[in-house]
């Protein structure tokens, strides 16, 4: 690992900015000067100052608070739906790739590509459009687009495994299916997936981060990037500090799990190293 | 050629079929009653079953989904609840805003891949490789809503060239085309990079170089000439998902096209017309990318026989 993060200088600024983003999230009540919702009419729209080092935005709240705040959400929302996807698409993936036949058919051919028949971020829209806006129906919505390309990367993962002398053995010596796929296939077809999560928190803020930007996501006053961003648009004239600091964490956060899910992905497949 | 395409049209039709089904039965997601929904508080329930009777929510599942797709192979995709208008009028007369932006979108990020694709992989893993690569994580990472916005701030209000917002000419155009393909730009970057670095090894192009071809003919002409191929199909694929990212693009610019009509629908519950926007948008994706394989078998006459 240490060998890993010393090659990809990259890899290990995303990391450190993945660290304090963790920290941000899970200690924001201690490190938040304000209450996010606390409301300073005097102050609405003043730029950053030492009291305020982000500003204010037009209810007076301190964005310094929100951001912090809203890595929560990010956090939060990503997390839940990357391991959700990722377990969901893993097993349905795997089972269609190790069992073959009329299932494999079925869940690739019907249902994963039917799925994929929509633009990622549309299905989405359009689940929360009509499931109305909700933590929960946020990260419903985001898994139900997520799983599939962890199924999708799973079953040709598991397609390639199956056959090798290693799972034949396994089978000879009379290991039953659910313990060929969890001791034998799984921890080989691992590395993938977790360059897969690691795109796939970037993948995940960014969505829900879209959705909050339409109101879609999360309903106020809880902060999020999107919405503090979608807050800002109308003030881009006289306080575009309200779009500048939500807009660089954003892009530090997703940058950051791309960078990582990049040098992971270059380090266990060398082929495309550059 | 022809058994190609209509093996491809027999595979999209089931998909077609299962969009259109999925569409069709997003109303019925809706917690509670749609119709009151629809309405708002305080309509009275008279008021109420009027209106679940027009938009024939009161007749059995099955027959509502029949009549929507015998409605939907006349090109009938039901009134808009809010304007009392057809559903198709209003999606017709959006169209074209959003095919300018996403062929706007699409040439910009042709206009940036190519070159700079072309001279990472060249140049790789020099300094020139290295800024590229950084660059185009950064404009993966850079949302098209942290994007516009800046970009406004910059080329509208700071400097004043381009206008804020609105469609008319090309200057409008230019700063939500850059929006919207701005992470286009990225991906194809990368496609056109990896695509040019498997074509600079393969022996045609050493031949190339031994005949004594300048530099710049054995890259543009021979090797990249080959090397667009794979990114055809990707730019197909990534071309749909602009037709999505629109709605965000649009909503930033006030660009009046069919994204922002879909955004519009959903703030007024205007079920009806969510639904016509999402299945042309969903639609619209299948064929771009029925056309992209198409095209793809045009240039690469081997994977027909795949």
């Amino acid at each position: 690992m240490t060998e890993f993060l010393r090659a990809n200088k990259l890899a290990a600024a995303g990391l450190i900015i993945v660290g304090a983003l963790t920290i941000a999230a899970v200690f924001a009540p201690w490190l938040a000067p304000y209450d996010p919702a606390g409301q300073e009419l005097a102050d609405r729209l003043t730029g950053p100052s030492w009291k305020h080092p982000f500003g204010n935005d037009e209810l007076g709240r301190d964005i310094l608070s929100r951001v912090l705040y809203g890595s929560r959400v990010s956090m939060l929302v990503a997390t839940t739906v990357v391991l959700l996807s990722g377990v969901i698409g893993v097993l349905i993936g795997g089972l269609a790739g190790y069992l073959g036949g009329k299932v494999d058919t079925f869940i690739t051919a019907v249902v994963i590509n039917s799925l994929l028949a929509f633009p990622g971020i549309l299905l989405a829209i359009a689940l929360v459009a009509f499931l109305g806006p909700g933590l929960d129906r946020l990260i419903f919505a985001l898994v139900i687009i997520g799983w599939v390309g962890y199924a999708r990367l799973s079953r040709g993962q598991v397609l390639q495994i199956k056959t090798l002398e290693f799972v034949e053995a396994a089978r000879a010596l009379g290991a039953s299916g659910l313990r060929i796929f969890s001791y034998h296939i799984l921890p080989n077809i691992i590395q993938p997936i977790l360059v897969q999560a690691s795109i796939g928190m970037a993948a995940a803020i960014l969505a829900e981060a879209s959705l909050s930007f339409l109101g879609l996501g999360i309903p106020p006053p809880t902060p999020s990037w999107g919405a503090m961003l979608n807050d800002g648009r109308s003030h881009l004239f006289d306080a575009p500090h309200m779009v500048l600091f939500p807009s660089i964490a954003l892009v530090m956060t997703v940058l950051s799990f791309n960078f990582l899910g990049d040098a992971l992905r270059d380090w266990l497949d060398p082929k495309t190293s550059k | 050629m022809i058994p190609f395409v209509l093996r491809r049209l027999a595979l999209t039709l089931p998909i077609v079929w299962i969009v259109v089904t999925l569409v069709f039965s997003l109303i019925h997601l809706v917690p509670g009653d749609p119709v009151a929904q629809m309405l708002g508080e305080g309509t009275s329930v008279t008021e109420i079953e009027r209106i679940r009777h027009e938009l024939g929510l009161d007749r059995p599942i099955f027959e509502q989904y029949r009549a929507y797709m015998m409605g939907l192979l006349r090109g009938d995709l039901g009134m808009s609840f809010r304007n009392q208008e057809a559903v198709a009028t209003s999606i017709l007369s959006r169209y074209p805003a959003t095919i300018e932006l996403a062929l706007g979108a699409t040439v910009f990020s042709l206009m940036v891949a190519i070159p700079f694709g072309v001279m990472s992989a060249v140049r790789r893993g020099k300094a020139a490789d290295r800024v590229i690569g950084f660059l185009s994580l950064l404009g993966l990472s850079l949302p098209n809503f942290a994007l516009g916005p800046m970009m406004i701030l910059l080329f509208s209000i700071a400097l004043g060239l381009l206008p804020v917002s609105g469609r008319g000419g090309l200057s409008s155009l230019i700063l939500p085309a850059v929006t919207l393909g701005g992470a286009l730009a990225a991906i194809t970057t990368r496609m056109v990079r990896a695509s040019m670095l498997e074509e600079i090894q393969r022996d045609y192009v050493r031949t190339a170089r031994a005949k004594g071809l300048k530099e710049s003919v054995v890259v543009f002409k021979h090797a990249l000439r080959n090397g667009l191929i794979p990114v055809i199909t990707i730019l197909g694929l990534q071309m749909g998902a602009l037709l999505a990212g629109a709605i965000i693009t649009e909503t930033i610019f006030s660009w009046p096209g069919l994204g922002r009509l879909t955004i519009q629908a959903i703030y007024a519950r205007d079920y009806p017309l969510v639904q016509g926007c999402l299945l042309v948008i969903a639609l619209s994706y299948i064929l771009i990318n029925l056309v992209s394989d198409v095209l793809y078998s045009v240039v690469d006459p081997r994977i027909r026989y795949d």
